[in-house]
């Protein structure tokens, strides 16, 4: 299995110099250039975080300014959010797999796909300036009529940056759901698709559906902050709760762009490194369409204290309690699949175990915020705070960490330090649970969201938050260090050296330009590890 | 002051039991369902561990019946939770038709304080123990939030428009009051205190203060200033209609609509009266926007709601204005 050196010729040595990267049609170095954007606007996002957690360490807002300390929170959320956590695991593992996982030579639009990659470059750099120079204050969120009335940050100029980033991710989703459903190799039909690919084309649909409302929202707050058109400030005959509407039809749909692709990445490594086919194939790919669907119809659930109607929020919430059925079954078939696997402990599969405690917390707190008489409690405190940190953050951290891992020797043809891998996932888990489970309690006892200083009785739970978020920050950056070790001095991987099953263990590491030497035939379905070895003559463990 | 640990804030209303009950439910279903995958996932990865290098895994990996047990299940428990989430939030939504009205309007970055008696006060919230309180709330410029955790009660307070909230608190003492919506610059410092004293404390305090016109004698007041009784008159021979036992009716309008007349319609009439004429009047109302600040609002509401027949009368002498049932 163990290959002595790499291909003579791959994706990443085909061709050299700063031009053949920046002007590639290659979806695989497309996403290589992706990767450098998100790491690069994680690692600005991580910063203002340590800034945040520096500050809230004392009760008293004794390091910033209140306006400075408003400003760093609402460029970690912006950065993070747009910028980090909804392009990261579709722009990167996406762009690079989804052709090679259906056994096609690129995707359907490769010179689009490369636009997008401008864009998103484009847009981040435009918000990431006018967050540095001047600054936002509004929060992530942007809540009217403070937005557009009241705040006299660059609001219109940050704004634009995510403007123009959705276009990367209308794209993007266009790019994915032709080629999903135009280049399919001979044989690869729907319900042979990885699972992987399954949650893309979920996550593509809510991104072409979703991201035009979030660009009109954007344009309807330009139009008021500029031409004080009353559309949502009161004082001029608009309404601030349906700029709330408007916003939250986008950004909670925006959560499932962040965890379905996460989904996505653990039913493969679940797959691979218990080497059994992922328990209720079909249960777990309708889940993501499921959830992409009920997505849609869950907005009011951010708005149960707004001034919306009882009835409306009973509605929303009880939609809410049936968004997480799909949820509780992926989980529930992830476990199964262990059930007579063979499981073995490499660094993606330990990712993937700390993926489902993660996700586990996160998402039953979600029904604790979905449940009406005690949202109105813990809205718009700490509790709100851990909860989509669990589920955003830790989530889609750990399912793109675990995944980068899994592809790793795939993407650069070489291994890492197992050691460390396994280590850093460790510190991962811990650091997040020690940052952000305080932030449960804190939420709970009262302590509210966006708060620059806070009532002694916090502290404690506050200085825990701060605490475990230098732990945190440590397991983020372990693996940049072994991973860029790796790309020069790693052990070669050879094609397959998880021993799993998928097209894209049976092209080389790097593969070459077109990812295959000959355009592969697809005659089984996925994950068929018990059945080809009994083709193969060698009988499975149980 | 003792730095003990606490899990969960004070209970000091009525509704924070149900609260904390339903939130200790849900700890209980989490920690059962936690602690099931995690335990299965541990024995199922150290129970089938990989013991040789070219082992793979069996074949089970469908059952519908399975799938279909752990779907219905958490079904089941979350829908049984949304029941009860719900009855707690109708509860929460519902003032008690006897709650005592106090006003809250929101500011950058403070709260100020009406009571129905006409005191004022800044970031703070004297209230007698054991007694409903709903209180009405408006913001002058963004949207802020009135939270106060030891009742676990919050509301968004909205610029041009009522919210309301209520509670009844159990216990004395001094309690929390947050902004819990992000509001600007000082939205932190955007806090205060509620003072829940024994109502003969209450009356002693309100005493203790300079003599204060009612909200409702002060809305009298302002009707007279701002000349609304002009048309407003008792009887039909006015040239706008009379207010009395309007509030909370049932009113028909030009356009051949009903609508109830709550705190948003008496506020909309005054600001805006030509977008809900009522039926046999002339539109020729002028506005009031810019005239009257968010104060003089509440005290003219305050006047409006006197006039309303209490609900006793209203069964007894069912009048023009409708039968109050809004209650």
């Amino acid at each position: 299995m163990s290959a002595a050196e790499l291909p003579a010729t791959h994706y990443l040595n085909a061709t050299h110099g700063l031009k053949s990267w920046l002007l590639t049609r290659d979806h695989k170095r497309i996403g290589l250039l992706y990767l450098l954007g998100v790491s690069f606007f994680f690692a600005i996002g991580g910063l203002f975080a340590a800034l945040i957690r520096i500050e809230l360490i004392t009760p008293a807002g004794d390091v910033f300014q209140p306006d400075t300390y408003n400003r760093i929170f609402t460029t970690h959320g912006i950065m993070m959010v747009f910028f980090f956590l909804i392009p990261a695991i579709p722009a990167v593992l996406g762009n690079f797999l989804i052709p090679i996982m259906i056994g096609a030579k690129d995707l359907a639009f490769p010179r689009l796909n490369l636009l997008s990659w401008y864009i998103y470059m484009v847009g981040g750099a435009f918000s990431l300036y006018s967050l540095l120079h001047g600054g936002v204050d509004t929060g992530w969120t942007f809540y009217t009529p403070y937005s557009t009335a009241f705040s006299n940050t660059y609001v219109i100029a940050t704004g634009l940056g995510i403007f123009i980033n959705g276009f990367s991710g209308i794209l993007t989703g266009i790019n994915f759901i032709v080629t999903i459903h135009r280049m399919r190799a001979p044989g690869m039909t729907w319900f042979r698709l990885p699972l992987f690919v399954w949650g893309h084309y979920a996550t593509s649909l809510i991104q072409v559906l979703g991201t035009p409302v979030l660009a009109i929202t954007i344009v309807l707050l330009a139009l008021e902050r500029l031409f004080h058109l009353g559309i949502f400030d009161p004082a001029r005959g608009g309404d601030p709760v349906l700029f709330q509407h408007l916003f939250w039809f986008y950004s909670h749909p925006a959560v499932y762009i962040m965890i379905l692709p996460a989904m996505a990445v653990i039913s493969e490594v679940i797959a691979a490194f218990a080497r059994k086919r992922i328990f209720g194939y079909h249960f777990v790919a309708f889940a993501s369409i499921g959830i992409a669907v009920l997505g849609f119809l869950v907005w009011g659930h951010h708005m149960f204290v707004s001034s919306q109607s009882v009835y409306a929020g009973t509605v929303f919430s009880v939609l809410t309690m049936l968004v997480a059925i799909p949820s509780a079954v992926k989980v529930f078939n992830w476990t199964a699949t262990l059930f007579r696997g063979s499981v073995s402990f490499e660094t993606p599969m330990v990712y993937a175990f700390c993926f489902l405690g993660l996700f586990a917390i996160g998402g039953l707190t979600g029904v604790f915020l979905g449940t009406l008489g005690l949202d109105v409690h813990v809205h718009d405190t700490y509790f709100v705070v851990a909860h989509f940190h669990y589920v955003m953050v830790g989530s889609t951290i750990t399912a793109f960490l675990g995944g980068l891992h899994y592809w790793w020797p795939k993407i650069f043809g070489r291994m890492y330090s197992e050691f460390w891998g396994r280590l850093s996932a460790i510190v991962v888990f811990f650091g997040f649970n020690a940052t952000f489970f305080p932030q449960f309690v804190a939420g709970y006892l009262g302590m509210p969201r966006r708060y620059h200083a806070y009532p002694e009785e916090f502290q404690a739970l506050h200085v825990l938050s701060s605490g475990g978020s230098i732990v945190l920050g440590l397991g983020y950056l372990i693996p940049i260090v072994y991973l860029l070790y790796s790309i020069k001095w790693g052990k070669p991987a050879g094609d397959n050296p998880w021993g799993a099953i998928g097209l894209e263990w049976e092209t080389t590491s790097p593969p070459p330009v077109e990812n295959f030497a000959a355009p592969p035939v697809v005659e089984h379905e996925a994950y068929e590890y018990a059945e080809r070895a009994e083709r193969l003559g060698a009988a499975p463990t149980t | 002051m003792s730095q003990e640990i606490r899990m969960l804030p004070e209970q000091a209303s009525t509704v924070a039991g149900q609260v904390d009950a339903i939130y200790l439910w849900l700890i209980g279903v989490s920690v059962f369902f936690s602690l099931l995958i995690a335990g299965l996932l541990l024995y199922f990865a150290i129970r089938y561990r990989r013991r040789a290098e070219g082992e793979v895994g069996g074949r089970f990996d469908s059952s519908t019946l399975l799938e279909i047990t752990w779907s219905v299940i958490p079904l089941v428990i979350v829908l049984a939770t949304f029941f009860w989430g719900a009855k707690i939030y109708f509860t929460m939504f519902r003032p008690p038709a006897d709650a005592i009205e106090y006003f809250a309007t929101g500011k950058q970055w403070m709260w100020k304080i009406q009571h129905p008696s006409g005191q004022r006060e800044i970031n703070e919230m004297h209230v007698p123990v054991g007694v409903p309180i709903k209180v009405t709330m408006t913001s002058e410029d963004v949207i802020h939030s009135f939270f106060i955790p030891a009742f676990r009660v919050k509301s968004d307070v909205l610029p041009g428009r009522y919210t309301t909230l209520w509670f009844k608190a159990t216990k004395t003492g001094t309690f929390h009051l947050f902004c819990t919506e992000y509001c600007g610059s000082e939205h932190s410092l955007m806090i205060g205190k509620v003072v829940v004293m024994e109502p003969e404390a209450y009356q002693q305090w309100l005493a203790g203060g300079p003599a204060a016109t009612s909200m409702a004698e002060a809305g009298e007041q302002l009707f007279g200033q701002l000349a609304c009784s002009t048309c407003h008159q008792d009887g039909p021979t006015g040239r706008g209609p009379a207010l009395a036992g309007v509030f909370g009716s049932q009113v028909r309008l030009a356009s051949g609509r009903t609508v109830v007349a709550d705190e948003n319609y008496i506020r909309e009439s005054i600001l805006n009266p030509q977008a809900k004429v009522v039926f046999g009047y002339e539109p020729i109302m002028p506005t009031y926007q810019g005239q009257i600040g968010e104060e003089g609002l509440l005290q003219l509401l305050s006047y409006v709601k006197s006039l309303a027949p209490k609900p006793a009368e209203t069964a007894a002498a069912p009048d023009a204005g409708g039968d109050g049932s809004a209650r």
